[in-house]
């Protein structure tokens, strides 16, 4: 199989210029190709094998396409109910205050059904990173609308497209968290580029680092695409949410070192 | 001897949690069991011990935090009243499902729904079969008095550890608003990390270089896989059920009645017992101190020698079940119960007695 991929002749160690991090589970992913739950999966990875926390770190997977995260990412985790990592993380970082500490949640997880728990682990500044995959839908169960679903964009549950006089309007809770003063850095980046992938990984350095400050919440939304859910190709899909998605949830840093981002107007 | 205190059940609970080595209480608000997170607030327990006590946003936060807590191995409580733990229920079940050690103390109120803040029993089905979604049980402590909500904190840390399961104590608002004297255990001290992680292998304490990650879950999507799940906790209930079983009776040797009666109504049934016996009346008193694991056998083997039971709860009859189900059909066994928060008081049980039993 895997000459399918190089020449054996040209693998040697000498040529070697990127390899998947060790931190990485062996075995397949349970996501859709195309997905950005994997770069997100392997980026996290290298960031924690970089600053060689691997034993020193303590993550919390979600219910929704994650769910199984913690079979890929070879650190101790915990997988909490639908909406309340937040919660387990809060009471973990409290009792092992050495230990990196962060959540990965999907849209649903974290804008719905734990609201509660986001916002006031957030307000109470609890010192951890808050991962947060925004792909506008629920991938898991099958396409439903979630609380960051489009105006307009259709679902399995808003066939007909979302209507916010009768679904409410997508909630941006990274703009909502930024406001609290219990969050430190606040970021919204992309994997859908190798470029992007980078500023992501560097969001999450950042986030991780400042764990050790004690200063708050680190938190980075990342905004993704579900092209399986949104019944598209992975190329479509990525092309959809740069020119849907993006400039509903525009990229780029909302809080660093506890101080909002003045936006030009 | 230990340190002698005159306190509130609900107080004994705190200073039992500080005493146990507990690591974290994490809890929300509700009457009538406030006095246990004011009463560790003005304690400052992290001064003493390191025990960090937090203000969740909710019950459903709060036992979220005990199963993220447990997960790690920390020795974690939480408590609450009837309507916050239907709320928990959600958490609880993943406890049991991922095998997690925690102590709850439900300070029971009347219900259904907001209810009333006064003491009740009407959660024993919530706490003694489930409770929560799925095929799970709790050991189930039932405090008669101030000292036991004292000592069944320690006992119930030992117990969920034992068996890696949460732990209830069902209590009630009487029992936790009372005043009583209490015999307070020595300091035990908090366990180090190193501690922790050596005890606990099975936590999420950070990955160690000689072991594999650790996964904290109560997922399995391959049905043979939960299957397994559900058959180690079966087995598990079961050595819960040879080994664990409590109970208390008093003057059951020469009764020819017999009270059944956990918790406060037990308290009430001794005075009734006493008041029995001095109209000749020869009654008994049998009180399961574990409603789960319940004590089947012993029941049955002193309701033999007995012509009638009288189960009394403050509920509408919810022990007697299990009471009914440890004996045979041909057994005279009624019920007495007041509800939505009535204490009755010892008069009224002997004349249920005499009405129901020995009249009837």
């Amino acid at each position: 199989m895997e000459e399918l991929f190089a020449k054996p002749e040209i693998r040697k160690p000498e040529n070697i210029v990127y390899k998947k991090t060790d931190l990485m589970v062996d075995r397949p992913l349970s996501y859709c190709p195309g997905c950005g739950h994997g770069t997100v999966h392997r980026i996290l990875m290298e960031v924690i094998e970089e600053m060689d926390i691997q034993g020193d770190t303590i993550g919390v997977s979600p219910v929704g396409c994650s769910v199984l995260a913690y079979d890929f990412l070879d650190i101790d985790m915990l997988g909490a109910a639908h909406g309340r990592a937040p919660a387990l993380a809060t009471a973990i970082k409290r009792l092992w205050p050495h230990r990196f500490v962060f959540t990965y949640q999907g849209d649903g997880d974290l804008a719905a059904i734990g609201t509660a728990e986001t916002i006031h682990a957030c307000n109470r500044g609890e010192n951890i990173t808050i991962i947060f995959i925004n792909n506008g839908i629920y991938g898991m169960t099958g396409g439903q609308m979630a609380p960051t679903t489009l105006p307009g964009m259709r679902s399995s549950t808003s066939p007909y497209g979302r209507d916010v006089l009768t679904m409410g309007y997508p909630l941006k809770m990274t703009e909502l968290v930024a406001q609290l003063p219990g969050t430190h850095y606040v970021t919204r980046q992309s994997v859908h580029t190798p470029g992007n992938a980078r500023k992501t990984k560097k969001a999450i350095r950042k986030a991780f680092d400042i764990q050790k400050e004690k200063k708050g919440v680190g938190w980075i939304e990342v905004v993704s695409n579900c092209n399986s859910g949104w019944k598209m190709t992975p190329v479509q899909a990525n092309k959809w949410m740069e020119d849907n998605m993006f400039p509903f949830y525009p990229l780029g840093d909302i809080k660093v070192d506890g101080k909002l981002i003045e936006v030009a107007k | 001897m230990g340190e002698l205190r005159l306190m509130k059940g609900n107080e004994a609970v705190a200073e039992a949690a500080i005493r146990a080595g507990c690591d974290g209480y994490f809890g929300y608000p509700i009457t009538p069991q406030s006095e246990v997170m004011e009463y560790l607030m003005a304690e400052k327990p992290y001064d003493r011990t390191g025990m960090v006590v937090l203000q969740a946003e909710s019950e459903v936060a709060s036992i979220n935090m005990i199963y993220g807590a447990a997960g790690t191995g920390k020795k974690v409580i939480t408590s609450s009243s009837s309507p916050g733990i239907s709320l928990m229920q959600e958490g609880i079940s993943y406890m049991a499902g991922a095998e997690l050690p925690a102590v709850i103390v439900n300070v029971v109120r009347g219900g259904p729904g907001l209810g009333t803040i006064q003491p009740s029993q009407a959660d024993y089905f919530q706490a003694v079969k489930g409770g929560g979604h799925g095929d799970y049980k709790l050991i189930v402590l039932a405090p008669a008095s101030v000292q036991e909500m004292c000592d069944h904190v320690k006992l119930g840390f030992d117990l969920a550890f034992k068996y890696r399961t949460p732990v209830m104590l069902l209590s009630d608002g009487a029992v936790g608003q009372m005043m009583e004297k209490v015999v307070l255990f020595d300091q035990i001290p908090r366990r180090t990390d190193e501690e922790v992680i050596a005890q606990c292998p099975w936590a999420a304490t950070g990955k160690l270089k000689n072991r594999d990650h650790i996964i904290i879950t109560s997922l399995d999507l391959d049905p043979a896989g939960q299957e397994r799940v559900n058959l180690k906790l079966q087995a598990k209930y079961k050595k819960i059920e040879e080994n664990e079983i409590m109970y208390e009776e008093i003057h059951c040797e020469d009764a020819e009645y017999l009270f059944v009666a956990f918790g406060l109504s037990a308290r009430i049934c001794q005075k009734a017992t006493d008041l029995a016996r001095a109209k000749g009346i020869k009654v008994g008193l049998f009180r399961p101190i574990t409603l789960f694991p319940f004590p089947v056998q012993q029941i049955a083997s002193t309701i033999k020698r007995v012509k009638g039971v009288l189960v009394v709860e403050m509920n509408a009859g919810q022990m007697i079940e299990d009471v009914k189900l440890s004996v045979g059909l041909n057994v005279k066994i009624e019920h007495f119960g007041r509800f939505g928060g009535i204490i009755p008081s010892p008069d009224e049980v002997v004349r249920a007695l005499e009405q129901k039993i020995i009249g009837g």
